[in-house]
């Protein structure tokens, strides 16, 4: 039973991870039809920022500059890269692509390409037990931020003026544009949002892990990828609910079928959720 | 004449070899690597540059092609032998995996093809029954005939490249050229049309996605030949990356622009690996330079090197028009 409760806290953590990653990156596709290989980028210059910054200042306020990095990072990807090739999509993901693979190389060579221990607060070292079981704190942490993520993401999507735009932006962009309302500024905040929440991810990665290296952001990202697809393109509840399917799975198969089979699953689940629903669990 | 000319050229390449400057082993070796990846960007520019499919798993055919004849000659099967059922499994993989990955279009499709992909990284990562080596990757201990063995016939490596390479070419320019080979390209600019004609872009796009697979795990079978092993480099997502990256940079859609992309992209990863060391920063990582030259293809010289006559002389131009 404990072993269970455990699996399934850890599980969940894991979960806010992807969903973190997945809920920008499903963003950015719903609404500019751009699949950013570059997310993981955004998840790595957040690790890096508060690994950096942690040595002047506490890790809470440390986590801050690492957002405060993500969000500049994705904003000059945008603005810079993206948004002169508008509407060729094939352009953007290449792109994306070269940046992922220029970014990785660069945070290496400053950084070294072996992984740093992260620092952590003080106050995620103990556990806490639940139902028999002796649950780390860290994964509490990890399911508070991402829930503390999901409401406020919802909140804004919900009740505030760009949200309705971002979610009408994604339901149909041309009518949009046709409404007289530059979609272009969303996605510069979109892209802005995503990196907050990534960088965060890689916070919050580096915490759970212990350890940060240049490669952390790209074997979240496959799986965010995944989470995305399963959960459906431009929904953050699809990514939610598809991001906590994800990790349990994984995190139960691994377990009990051995290391790898969970990650296998993983991928047997989303060629069934395609066979069965080509878009995503959020559309029926 | 113009028929005549890639022949030429690759009588030329066959001839090298022969030359002072190329007959150091050493140097062999780089070209045979670069032939065989020039091979392999050409392969999947059968699926991005002729049919529009952006695929991000291609590294799992190649990986197929590459350990299962590794380790199907380490378990005593001769290579013919080997080769032939690895090239085999990947057409049998290619063809399930594919058909589950082009129900979604697009995008979709590519993620899907990328987490596919990671299921290969995976199972060579986890070492089952100790086949695949893991991180150490596989080598071949036995089984390699006499020819291929040894410093000397490193030539011998040399011509079994240039041969993937032309078998490549010729099989894509043969399809390029048979009426499937336009309905790909008629599915590239536009899925839709070809669906209201009549004909089924799902097969055409299976098909194409089949071949390419094929081709991929033949130069996996190559590649291990040439480098006396697999390692799970192979298989990882990097591995497609750096192969769209070699095509954009060739032309996609062109008929020697992906080849010549591999190969020159093959050869300055390693000539930077080599020289670039003592360089400052950043400079001294050879996918930031290439990643970096990548992403400015992307904007100044779309098309690649195969149009490069096109678009160099229009960005020279342009200065001039604007003083006028």
């Amino acid at each position: 039973m404990s072993t269970i409760v455990l699996l399934a806290v850890t599980g969940l953590g894991l979960a806010a991870l992807y969903f973190l990653v997945a809920s920008g990156l499903s963003l950015v596709f719903g609404l500019a039809d751009v699949l950013n290989f570059a997310h993981g980028l955004f998840l790595s210059v957040g690790a890096y920022a508060t690994w950096w910054a942690a040595d002047f200042m506490p890790v809470e306020a440390a986590v801050l500059v690492g957002v405060a990095a993500g969000v500049a990072t994705a904003v000059l990807v945008e603005l810079i890269l993206i948004r002169p090739l508008y509407r060729r999509t094939i352009e953007q993901v290449l792109v994306t692509v070269g940046l992922s693979l220029a970014g990785v190389a660069l945070l290496q060579s400053v950084f070294g390409a072996d992984p740093r221990p992260f620092p952590r607060p003080t106050w995620v070292e103990g556990v806490v037990p639940v139902f028999g079981a002796r649950i780390p704190a860290d994964r509490f942490l990890l399911i508070g931020a991402a829930l503390l993520v999901f409401v406020a993401l919802a909140a804004f999507l919900r009740y505030t003026r760009y949200g309705l735009i971002v979610r009408a932006g994604v339901e149909n962009r041309e009518m949009v544009t046709a409404l007289g309302i530059d979609v272009r500024k969303a996605f510069t905040l979109v892209f802005a949002i995503g990196g907050a929440a990534a960088a965060l991810a890689g916070s919050l990665a580096g915490i759970y892990f212990t350890t940060v290296s240049p490669g952390t952001g790209g074997s979240l990202l496959i799986f965010a990828f995944i989470v995305v697809v399963i959960g459906g393109m431009g929904s953050v509840p699809g990514s939610a609910v598809a991001a906590i399917l994800v990790a349990l799975l994984q995190q139960f198969v691994n377990y009990y079928g051995g290391s790898g089979a969970g990650d296998v699953c993983v991928v047997a689940l989303l060629a069934v959720v395609l066979l069965w629903r080509p878009k995503g669990l959020a559309k029926a | 004449m113009r028929r005549w000319l890639p022949w030429g050229l690759a009588l030329v390449l066959a001839l090298l070899p022969f030359g002072q400057a190329f007959n150091a082993p050493g140097t062999l070796n780089l070209l045979a690597l670069c032939l065989v990846f020039a091979g392999l960007a050409a392969g999947y520019d059968l699926l991005f540059g002729r049919t529009g499919l952006l695929s991000f798993g291609h590294a799992l055919y190649f990986a197929i092609g590459a350990y299962l004849t590794v380790i199907l000659m380490n378990h005593g099967f001769a290579l013919p032998v080997a080769a032939l059922l690895a090239i085999l499994s990947g057409v049998v993989v290619a063809a399930l995996l594919g058909a589950v990955a082009l129900r979604v279009d697009g995008i979709a499709f590519s993620m899907v093809t990328l987490a596919f992909a990671q299921v290969g990284a995976i199972i060579v990562a986890r070492d089952p029954g100790g086949l695949t080596g893991g991180e150490e990757g596989a080598t071949i201990a036995k089984g390699m005939p006499d020819a291929l063995v040894g410093v000397v016939n490193t030539v011998n490596l040399y011509w079994l490249a240039l041969a993937y390479l032309v078998v490549v070419l010729v099989v894509l320019h043969r399809v390029g050229r048979s009426p499937a080979g336009r309905v790909l390209s008629a599915i590239r600019d536009d899925a839709r049309r070809v669906g209201v004609l009549g004909l089924s872009p799902y097969r055409y796009k299976l098909m194409s996605f089949v071949l390419a697979g094929a081709l991929a795990a033949l130069g996996g079978t190559v590649y291990v030949l040439v480098v006396g092993g697999a390692s799970p480099h192979l298989a990882s997502s990097d591995l497609t990356l750096t192969l769209l990256v070699m095509v954009v940079l060739g032309g996609p859609g062109s008929r020697f622009g992906p080849a010549l992309g591999g190969a020159l992209f093959t050869f300055l990863d390693y000539q930077l690996t080599d020289y670039a060391t003592d360089l400052p920063g950043p400079l001294a990582q050879p996918m930031f330079v290439l990643g970096v030259v990548f992403i400015l293809a992307v904007y100044f010289f779309p098309g690649g090197l195969a149009r490069i006559g096109v678009t160099l002389p229009g960005w020279l131009r342009r200065p001039a028009r604007q003083e006028a």
